[in-house]
């Protein structure tokens, strides 16, 4: 800095021809001031008006030091068959949660893509149903199945598929608009309707990302479905909440355990078989 | 018929289409192996989760008539009475709202900065030591593989109900799913600076301060931005094991069938998420151009 200060020192016509592409020291330190001032302000606020303590943090700490401390070593507590039954269903749920949710949004989304679309307001409409279903989120989806079909596994799979039909509407109908013109022109001007151009000029095209993106969302459901059970909506993680209310902390670490395991096993497979998916498409 | 088209001779075309046929016989084959592997999964599945589509089918006038149900009774006549009636307790849930954007702010901020710290030690370019990056890399996993509501829960029960066991809940997942993020960033800097300083006989912090974090600050911003738009959708979820916020005015409401507040409060979170995701899409937009610009 001193040497460009004196590069500049001679007559100042340099520095106040380039001054706006020159950082500005005193401009660009009040900003940085101003920005911490605002981020720390807003701590110390969120701090008051959530009314966090310190004392509740103490005892909060030594609580969870306690519990722990209970979780090792984990235990089954004879309940292996059932928490594999739990699991198992969990897996179930993620899977036809996951089926229903892509066969539901599949034809759905060709009505929301800018190049399959009849109409304007069909795809506005369309797509506003979309974002409204994917703004809530699952666990209130599962709570609201639950009180439609009762308590179990059932309703965790409505709640999946209601909720991820959003999402999947949304990504499937951008894949759609990414796709290729040119295939399509090409079957309409052979003499294809429209129908049979999507068939075989458009899905061919498109297959392979919405494969790999049902792929994906499987992965990611498992982990949901292990966690809408805390609602009632069945799998593991009614089991966990359960121990968490009974405080039978050396079984709950053993389910955790079970979800870690089962979580990265699942990830692996779906991995392998995108990249079998994708693989040839890019290839 | 025979005039400038392409003709083949006779068996030449037999030969190709049984080539095709052959092709085609192949992935026929093929899918409808899949299409068989499905079926046997999504049966073995709906035997496991208890699938019951005449209960379904029974119920689903239940299911419809909760969504006529939760809408507020909206006369035009009476416009802004029906609309105060509808938000009866505006004031109450505006102040829930607003405890939930603080949790997730909160969250956001600690998530990151643990996050920051971390992932300078899981990156495999800048790590001091393979066994460090190893434990850090697995801490990190850990945290964001387990769902935050599993954490609050425990919180829950550790720390008692109110937004405390919700913050610490949500900032683990964020120092988790952030760590990962920034490692990547930090993965895929350009290794001339971090080269130059280091030539110095700088430290390992000294390289992180000169020749990293001015090469990472905005990716980690952006990253850090995005996350806070997550952290308030589960800061509306976490109220729902009583990690406060506004679920858990919502939880009471679909559980005891208040049914238009279930649509207020649910027409108050989505708002709210889409306020925050077009504003923090604005700040990113801004922060990528000052990126290129660089």
């Amino acid at each position: 800095m001193t040497q460009g200060a004196r590069l500049f020192a001679p007559d100042g016509a340099i520095l106040r021809r380039h001054r706006d592409v020159l950082p500005n020291g005193a401009r660009r330190a009040a900003t940085r001031l101003g920005a911490l001032i605002l981020v720390i302000g807003t701590v110390a606020f969120a701090v008051w008006w959530l009314d966090l303590g310190a004392d509740q943090l103490g005892t909060g700490l030594r609580q969870l030091g306690k519990f722990v401390a209970l979780m090792f070593p984990p235990a089954t507590g004879g309940h292996l068959m059932l928490f594999l039954h739990a699991m198992g269903e969990t897996l179930a749920i993620a899977f036809l949660g996951t089926l229903v949710a892509a066969t539901l949004a599949f034809p759905v989304s060709f009505l929301a893509a800018e190049n399959t679309a009849p109409s304007s307001i069909v795809r506005f409409l369309v797509r506003r149903g979309f974002d409204t279903i994917r703004g809530v989120d699952v666990l209130i989806w599962a709570l609201v199945f639950v009180g439609v079909v009762g308590l179990g596994p059932f309703a965790g799979i409505l709640a999946i598929a209601v909720s991820d039909s959003g999402a999947f509407g949304k990504l499937f109908s951008e894949a759609i608009e990414e796709a290729d013109r040119k295939p399509l022109e090409g079957v309409l001007a052979a003499g294809g309707s429209k129908v049979v151009a999507v068939r075989f000029a458009l899905i061919p095209q498109v297959l392979p990302v919405l494969v790999s993106q049902v792929l994906y969302f499987f992965e990611s459901n498992v982990r949901s479905a292990t966690i809408i059970g805390i609602v009632g909506a069945g799998g593991i993680g009614l089991q966990l909440s359960e121990q968490i209310r009974t405080y039978d902390f050396d079984q709950m670490s053993f389910v955790i355990i079970m979800i870690l395991v089962t979580v990265a096993a699942i990830d692996w497979m779906s991995a392998r078989l995108r990249h079998a998916v994708i693989g040839p498409a890019s290839g | 018929m025979s005039s400038g088209l392409l003709s083949l001779s006779h068996e030449r075309i037999e030969q190709l289409l049984a080539g095709y046929a052959r092709a085609v016989a192949r992935r026929r084959w093929q899918f409808f192996a899949g299409c068989v592997i499905m079926l046997v999964l999504t049966l073995f599945a709906a035997h496991f989760g208890e699938v019951d589509l005449s209960y379904l089918a029974h119920h689903i006038a239940a299911f419809t008539s909760y969504f006529s149900r939760i809408l507020p009774p909206l006369h035009f006549a009476s416009f802004r009475h029906d609309v105060a009636e509808w938000y009866w307790n505006l004031g109450g849930w505006l102040k829930l709202l607003l405890d939930t954007v603080l949790i997730a702010y909160l969250a956001t901020l600690a998530g990151a900065l643990c996050a920051f710290a971390a992932s300078f030690y899981a990156a495999t370019n800048l790590s001091p030591a393979a066994p460090i990056r190893f434990a850090m890399t697995r801490l990190l996993e850990f945290c964001r593989t387990v769902p935050d509501i599993v954490f609050a829960l425990l919180f829950v029960a550790a720390f008692g109900l109110g937004p405390l066991p919700g913050v610490l809940a949500i900032a683990i997942h964020t120092f988790g799913a952030l760590g990962k993020l920034f490692t990547e960033v930090i993965e895929n800097i350009d290794m001339k600076p971090v080269e130059g300083v280091r030539s110095t006989g700088a430290t390992f912090l000294e390289t992180v301060r000169f020749a990293a974090v001015p090469q990472v600050l905005s990716g980690f911003a952006s990253y850090a931005l995005l996350r806070f738009e997550i952290n308030v959708r589960s800061g509306t979820v976490i109220g729902l094991v009583g990690a406060g916020g506004i679920g858990q005015d919502l939880f009471v409401a679909i559980r005891k069938f208040y049914y238009t507040d279930v649509s207020a409060i649910l027409l108050m979170i989505i708002i709210t998420v889409a306020a925050i995701d077009v504003v923090t899409g604005h700040i990113r937009q801004r922060l990528a151009g000052l990126e290129a610009t660089r």
